[in-house]
């Protein structure tokens, strides 16, 4: 799996796509796959605040639970509501299935992120282990 | 969501070679290094309720227990009648602590008159063993640990039977359900093959020998013939998913050295007839009986988005703490979430409504019919 180089990415395998002052979040292919079967997602609300390292929602496979750490901070704008619904679109095409889009309160901080090549060395390495 | 750890202590099924060619995802359950899946939970859960599946399940435990007092031994250690088994028949039981409580759960097949096979869980074959071995010793019969013996494999759903027809000379419709015989499977002469399993499906349970090379061609030869019926590989995730919509118990969940029988709500299984005997448990389990059970096993629905997991706090609407959740997910089959919590008896009414503490979140759930799942009865 290529992991777009347009993105930048947490240890916690979310990923973050930077425009200007926006962002996109999402998890990415390692975390969908590590997971399984995706069957719910707990997304914050339009005008939440979130805080880059906590906790802003959930999202549950058949068998485990697991947190979603924002990249960044910022504000909601929007929330990807289609996967309530249809959460397991996040296994299809987790780089395409976006959970929210923030207001990014310091667009230098995803910086200190992972790009594409480290974040790829750092799921093989996690995984040899 | 990095689940390492040092596997090299784990100790390892004959086919752990195929499940890690078939790019299983692998885990430490009760020591053991097992497939929890293969191509995904969901298809497995269903292929098991609408086709055919295949697992392995040799880390299970298998105790022989032989002699002339064999069947005095099993009804002392065993709660259930062992005495109305036919030969060739298997039944339900559990081996209790003087408490009443679990050592753990055993499927008991009689194989002979003084030849009696238990199967049981993985993660207590070391305790159940030396519990055996303690309480068969006053019996004038010999108790032999043969599990590392067999490659166990179960076969499950409404295809299975065709499939396992493909393998072997034994006629299977004249093995009813719990009931099992023993024939050429694979080529492989005096195979057991058991109506039994841990899915609430039809499907089979057979033990063969437990070196590779035969496991391995066992499994290839199973795969191959369930082709035509779409058969997978199925891991420890469906296994839980497909018991749980049956409601068969799990031992640490549902059942434990903590939990008695009434409280299970398996006590129809535990036989307290004069022919039945004494065995170990029955005198707490009637002293139980008559002052009436603190907490009942009941079906959970949830009613408002979330999911219940094992070990999440259930309250009542008015906010107390009454019970907690055994075993929850969601449901692949019904498409619902659901879960077995223990709360006190009067919270047992169906319908009644609790709330699930879902990570600080109270979620609403109510009290449903269990099984939550029932295979339908064959129309053919």
């Amino acid at each position: 799996m290529a992991y777009p180089a347009d993105f930048r990415y947490t240890k916690e395998h979310e990923w973050i796509k930077v425009e200007g002052n926006t962002a996109t979040i999402g998890i990415t292919h390692h975390a969908q796959d590590s997971l399984g079967d995706i069957v719910f997602v707990d997304l914050p609300k339009p005008g939440t605040e979130v805080a880059a390292h906590k906790s802003f929602g959930s999202v549950e496979s058949v068998k485990a639970v697991s947190e979603l750490f924002a990249p960044a901070s910022g504000t909601v704008t929007e929330v990807n509501s289609a996967l309530a619904d249809s959460p397991e679109q996040i296994n299809k095409d987790a780089h395409g299935a976006w959970m929210i889009k923030i207001t990014l309160k310091d667009p230098g901080e995803v910086n200190s992120l992972l790009s594409a090549a480290d974040y790829e060395k750092y799921v093989a390495e996690e995984s040899a282990k | 969501m990095s689940a390492s750890g040092a596997t090299t202590t784990l100790r390892k099924t004959a086919l752990n070679a195929v499940h890690r060619r078939l790019g299983a995802k692998m885990v430490d359950f009760g020591g053991w290094d097992m497939p929890v899946e293969y191509s995904g939970l969901i298809a497995e859960h269903m292929a098991v309720r609408t086709g055919v599946g295949l697992f392995d399940v040799s880390h299970m435990g298998d105790i022989l227990i032989m002699g002339k007092q064999a069947l005095d031994a099993v009804q002392y250690i065993s709660m259930n009648d062992a005495s109305k088994l036919q030969v060739g028949q298997a039944h339900y039981s559990a081996l209790l602590y003087p408490e009443g409580t679990f050592v753990d759960d055993v499927i008991v097949h009689k194989l002979g008159e003084n030849d009696y096979l238990l199967v049981i869980n993985a993660g207590t074959r070391e305790k159940d063993w030396n519990w055996v071995r303690q309480n068969v010793a006053r019996f004038n019969c010999h108790a032999k640990d043969v599990g590392d013996y067999y490659t166990q494999l179960a076969i499950q759903g409404p295809k299975a039977v065709n499939v396992v027809q493909k393998l072997t000379d034994v006629d299977l419709s004249t093995i009813k359900n719990y009931w099992f015989k023993h024939g050429t499977v694979c080529g492989i002469p005096n195979t057991m093959v058991a109506r039994t399993g841990y899915t609430g499906e039809d499907g089979f349970e057979i033990y063969v020998p437990s070196d590779v090379p035969t496991s391995e061609r066992v499994w290839n030869e199973v795969m191959a013939a369930g082709q035509e019926f779409g058969i997978i590989p199925c891991g420890l995730g469906a296994r839980n998913t497909l018991r749980l919509e049956s409601k068969m118990a799990l031992y640490s969940h549902e059942i434990s050295e903590a939990i008695n029988v009434f409280e299970a709500g398996l006590d129809r299984y535990a036989k307290f007839t004069p022919e039945k005997g004494d065995f170990i448990g029955r005198a707490a389990l009637e002293k139980a009986q008559a002052a009436g059970i603190k907490r009942a096993l009941v079906g959970l629905e949830m009613i408002e988005r979330g999911i219940g997991r094992d070990g999440y706090k259930v309250f009542d609407t008015a906010g107390n703490e009454i019970g907690y959740i055994t075993s929850g997910s969601p449901a692949p089959f019904l498409k619902k979430n659901i879960a077995l919590a223990y709360v006190p008896p009067h919270f047992s009414a169906l319908d009644t409504i609790v709330n699930v503490d879902i990570r600080g979140q109270m979620v609403k759930a109510k009290v449903v019919p269990t099984p939550f799942y029932k295979r339908p009865k064959k129309t053919a």
